[in-house]
């Protein structure tokens, strides 16, 4: 007999109608909790900082509006309005203060906000100046970390601007111990402390936090209780009324007792990811093994006949639409950065046991089928695969890849599992990893992984070659030599290493900093109550208290880097058709083409600020007609077809993408000076820094702060997405492609890897192409590739859902290592996605 | 021979990642030159054996090259994963590959001795005794049988069909190889029930024969005629529709083979 059940379990008629509800209106930016966290800090200014954090985690809870949704079976809202989003002043406000009435016309992830709201948040406001952790971190950085910054030579803005999140509590403790089981547990923590302890204030300053924060879940979820049964009393359809009471009931138990069968686990499971995003604004706040710590209750409901599959499936189907609900503003910067209104709670289903078994089970199978039923961006769905992974569990994967939704991804245990213990962690835990956010594996309840922790440009230090070090005027980098004295292309790459572990050097610092501010303004003592062991060292995650932590900052522009340098090796030190100076000249000159808007905005902006510098006035129509200039770039007839021609000299020089194994190895070559030089630095919780190569959708507006590259790609236009190949360099089909690829070294990037790979729905057509799919990614994941996720949808419906956004508001791609809802991409995003190689199979 | 992988063949592309041409992924080997003029002939730059000039999106390449056997295995075994995991393997295709006997099947040995199933598309318009060298590295089969009539079959694709046919008979009774027919279904020249259902009787006739692909017209191939400087000899005429090809089907499947739509 099989392990498992695998059969399809049909979609419930409440599912629709919860998503239509959800997808009504605009997302709306709410108030609330930026007025209770003020109302309360400023009655706890006199104590300590971990004290504070819990009281005002226990007054919003007390306090913000509480909402149950119509036909909701499990419940709890962070907001009045559905997909809306609450603030978070402690992280910063500046931004939001600045956007407050812009935030709703613009391009990627608008958001609504009543006048109301406005104003409740600018009185607000004045209180947090000089109190948030941006500011904190702003204060800790080195001089020349500033720089790089302003610079865009790297971006650390997510933790800057907000909370740090990426972390995946213990779901299963909870759901059987409850917070009374961990209240238990600090009670005796308490009761081991003698008042002598040198360690006494601090210890009993978290532990009381740590209570406080669970008893406010415990009120707030009887505050749903009292709700359901009040909407019960006045509910005249006695079905809803059932539901309701149930609803009550569920909630006067959970999650301060332990849940008793699986609906009760589902909402002590929505109890925590939502109150953990009420506590902080980080993302990826990730469900992690849902298939695994929701099982024993599901099992124990199908054996006992006290549960369906069928009831099952809707409630499961609940939570991913519940997922949906939560939201986030980010200035607008971050927006593009991060597009498609995600919060990357990734949730992952397959693999291992700690024991090293095959973990499939029926609810791997449910997951997929929720992600079918509901066809929405949340969860960013993970998947899995190691060689013992039941054919049966890929094809259900390959169906659901089929729909086009973009998920899931498919993540390969046989180099993840290694790459993890290669870190120090245990070969159980390693075992037992799950995916944060977009692709970062961690052992989950037990670390603070800090991944995402800054977007790292591989780009721009090459340029900073070319300058000696001066970006924009200003000397950021180290003078590695005019260009003209490089003897020889390991001179030359020396040079670009030299820039590149000097910036890796800033971004540390920079991150660093970052770290001590969240440690020293907004320890987190709610999430600390699910990680091991922070009740044990009486320390939240900020402080350390995780047992593996980690800084994981990922760089991107592989491929970029690959061809460029590439280029230079055979054109200028192997052939000598071109000196480095001729390629400085074109590049500067864009290769004589047009400049992108964002590209000559940038220009302009340079030598306004060149002007203003020299005490020259310029008035805007001056500026005006330098931008023009810079939009025309009008170049001479020769020198124009000087510069394309050495554009399509490069243009012929072998590429990345192509199964080239020389090429490929200097990629390999290339992605090091990354990854091994950060591998020296260390975080201040005591854990060390490791790489990430990959860009969620950054390459795109981070590819607008970029001039010109050796590849040939023009000034301001995208970077290559992840660890794959320049779009449409890919000739040689998607089989030689991911031989590239795999050909890095993916296990020495165990903050993640990423590969997109954009496919023809034709490719998976029958149970042949989904069979043939599968062995693909078999294919690469035996040549240990890391990650593998897949776009596919046809290139028309995409080019109409630009011209008809209306008729696609559910369109769904993935974007870099989540999904997300097309048509809220930015225009340039959207180009990008399309223009993609599209790789297309033979029939 | 006595070096067989310095064999030397003629060829015009490979195309890897080939799911429509035998089972699995399958890298396929486009060997120059056909004694065929199918009006639909999608690959018209393989046709002739000659390696000349074409114009392929406003520039101009050469099509055709001389290979080694190793230098084309060389890039086969860069798919060896995928063939090993989806059970794919070596396709040859064209022009015809029948028609480089000093080549193509030293080409299937190579193959079959690094693993790789082998299976050849073909018109099957060859002497048996050359078809014979083939069969002994071959697993799969995948011949055209395009029309019963000969006269009409003359007239579309430049050859009788007597020796075609004959040929698959004898493929078939050698049992040697898995013999597929596969018809290409062309408005105009073969898309009536009647003549489908003549192909698929035929087909069922054959020994062993179990399957029948029916490939639906495309026009893939047009712009490659504009390439060639030649006209295209299929006109404006459309692709048969999903409703005809579902017809078409149920009457090839009144035969009693497994019978499918595409490749």
């Amino acid at each position: 007999m099989k392990k498992y059940n695998s059969a399809d379990v049909p979609e419930s008629p409440r599912i629709k109608l919860l998503i239509e509800d959800l997808f009504r209106e605009m997302p709306q930016i709410e108030s609330d909790r930026a007025v209770l966290i003020t109302e309360s800090y400023k009655q706890t200014e006199n104590l300590p900082i971990i004290k504070r954090r819990a009281l005002a985690f226990e007054h919003i809870l007390e306090n913000i509006p509480i909402t149950i949704r119509s036909r909701e079976l499990i419940v709890g809202s962070a907001t009045k309005a559905p997909r809306s989003c609450q603030t978070f002043p402690e992280y910063s406000f500046e931004w939001l203060e600045a956007e407050l009435d812009t935030v709703e016309f613009r391009e990627a992830d608008p958001f609504h906000i009543s006048e109301e709201d406005k104003a409740a948040l600018r009185r607000i406001f004045p209180y947090w100046k000089n109190k948030t952790t941006s500011e904190l971190a702003s204060a800790y950085m080195a001089p020349e970390t500033k720089l790089a910054i302003e610079h865009n030579m790297f971006t650390p803005g997510n933790y800057f601007y907000n909370g740090v999140g990426h972390y995946t509590v213990d779901y299963g403790k909870i759901i059987r111990v409850g917070y009374k089981g961990i209240i238990a547990e600090i009670e005796k923590e308490m009761e081991k402390q003698d008042f002598a302890d040198a360690d006494y204030a601090e210890r009993r300053e978290f532990l009381e936090s740590a209570l406080i924060s669970c008893k406010a879940v415990i009120n707030y979820a009887r505050r749903y209780s009292d709700l359901a049964a009040d909407m019960a009393a006045d509910c005249s359809d006695p079905v809803r009324k059932q539901e309701l009471l149930t609803i009550s009931a569920n909630c006067a138990k959970v999650p301060e007792n332990p849940a008793e069968n699986f609906y009760e686990a589902c909402q002590t499971f929505w109890f925590i990811q939502m109150l953990l995003q009420t506590e902080s604004s980080g993302h990826s706040i990730s469900p992690g093994r849902f298939d695994q710590y929701m099982y024993p209750l599901y099992r124990e409901g199908i054996d006992s006949g006290t549960l369906t599959r069928e009831f099952a499936q809707e409630l499961i189907d609940c939570i991913w639409v519940k997922l949906n609900d939560l939201n986030k503003v980010r200035d607008a910067a971050s927006a593009e950065g991060f597009a498609g209104y995600s919060l990357f709670q990734n949730l992952c289903a397959g693999g291992q046991t700690k024991e090293g078994l095959d973990a499939t089970n029926d609810l791997s199978f449910m997951c997929i089928q929720a992600s079918m039923h509901t066809q929405l961006p949340a969860p960013s769905f993970s998947v899995r695969i190691w060689n013992g992974t039941p054919n049966e569990f890929m094809v259900k994967c390959a169906a659901l890849t089929r729909t086009g939704v973009g998920l899931p991804a498919y993540y390969n245990d046989e180099v993840i599992i290694p790459s993890l213990m290669s870190r120090g962690v245990s070969l159980e835990d390693a075992r037992d990893y799950n995916i944060i956010g977009c692709v970062e594996p961690q052992a989950p309840h037990k670390t603070h992984g800090w991944h995402d922790a800054a977007f790292f440009n591989m780009c721009r230090p090459l340029e900073l070659v070319f300058s000696n070090g001066v970006d924009e005027g200003v000397q950021i980098g180290l003078r590695t030599g005019d260009i003209n004295s490089f003897l020889s292309f390991e001179d030359f790459f020396g040079a670009y290493e030299a820039q590149m572990h000097y910036m890796i050097k800033l971004m540390v610092n920079a991150n660093n900093a970052i770290d001590v501010a969240h440690r020293v303004r907004c320890p987190l003592p709610y999430a600390a109550t699910m990680v091991e062991d922070c009740i044990g060292r009486a320390k939240t995650m900020e402080e350390g208290g995780a047992v593996y932590n980690f800084t994981g900052p990922q760089g991107f522009g592989i491929a970029n880097m690959t061809d460029a340098l590439y280029a230079i090796k055979e054109l200028v030190f192997e052939k000598h058709l071109y000196t480095l100076a001729d390629f400085k000249e074109a590049m500067i000159h864009n290769f004589g083409e047009p400049i992108a808007p964002k590209g000559a905005q940038r220009l302009t902006k340079q030598v306004v600020n060149e002007l203003v510098k020299a005490g020259v006035k310029v008035t805007d129509k001056q500026i005006s007609e330098v931008c023009r200039t810079f939009l025309i770039n009008e170049t001479p007839a020769d020198k124009k077809s000087k510069y394309s021609r050495l554009r399509e000299m490069i243009d012929d020089c072998p590429k990345y993408g192509n199964n080239i194994e020389e090429v490929d190895l200097f990629a390999r070559r290339v992605a090091y000076v990354y990854t091994k030089e950060l591998e020296k630095y260390k975080n201040p919780r005591g854990g060390i820094f490791h790489a990430g190569l990959y860009p969620v959708s950054a390459n795109v507006p981070l590819g607008e702060q970029t001039g010109a590259t050796p590849d040939g790609r023009l000034m301001a236009t995208p970077i290559a997405d992840g660890v794959g190949p320049r779009s449409g360099y890919d000739v040689k089909g998607p089989t030689a492609a991911a031989n590239s690829v795999a050909m890095l070294d993916h296990g020495i990037a165990s903050n993640g890897t990423l590969y997109n790979q954009k496919f023809h729905p034709s490719a998976l057509s029958g149970i042949t192409g989904l069979q043939n799919f599968v062995s693909y990614i078999r294919s690469y994941f035996d040549q240990k590739g890391m990650h593998m996720q897949f776009n596919v949808v046809n290139r028309d419906t995409l080019l109409d859902a630009q011209e008809h956004p209306e008729k696609y508001k559910s369109l769904v791609v993935r974007v870099a290592g989540y999904s997300a809802l097309f048509t809220t991409l930015s225009r340039s995003l959207q180009d990008d996605i399309i223009k993609r190689t599209e790789q297309t199979f033979g029939g | 021979m006595e070096n067989y992988l310095q064999a030397k063949g003629r060829i015009f592309d490979i195309q890897k990642y080939s799911i429509h041409d035998g089972p699995g992924i399958r890298t396929i080997v486009f060997l120059k030159g056909c004694a065929l003029r199918c009006r639909w002939c999608c690959n018209p730059e393989g046709q002739l054996y000659d390696i000349h000039p074409m114009m392929f999106n406003g520039k101009e390449k050469i099509v055709g090259q001389d290979v080694t056997v190793d230098e084309v295995l060389s890039v086969i075994a860069e798919d060896d994963f995928y063939y090993r995991r989806s059970g794919g393997g070596v396709t040859l295709s064209g022009g015809e590959c029948l028609n480089q006997p000093d080549f193509a099947p030293h080409l299937l040995r190579a193959c079959h001795e690094l693993g790789y199933n082998t299976a050849i598309e073909t018109t099957g318009f060859q002497k048996w005794e050359i078809i014979e060298k083939y069969l002994e590295h071959l697993d799969y089969v995948l011949m055209d049988i395009k029309h019963i009539d000969s006269a009409k079959h003359r007239e579309f694709t430049g050859v009788p069909n007597e020796l075609i046919l004959e040929n698959a008979r004898r493929i078939a009774e050698s049992g040697k190889a898995e013999l597929i027919i596969r018809t290409p279904v062309i408005p105009t020249f073969n898309d009536t029930p009647e003549e489908i259902h003549a192909i698929a009787e035929f087909a069922a006739s054959l020994p062993g024969v179990t399957k029948h692909h029916l490939l639906p017209y495309h026009r893939l191939g047009q712009g490659k005629y504009e390439g060639l400087n030649r006209g295209y000899g299929m006109g404006d005429i459309e692709p048969p529709d999903n409703k005809h090809m579902e017809m078409l089907l149920k009457v090839a499947e009144r035969s009693g083979l497994h019978c499918q739509i595409g490749g």
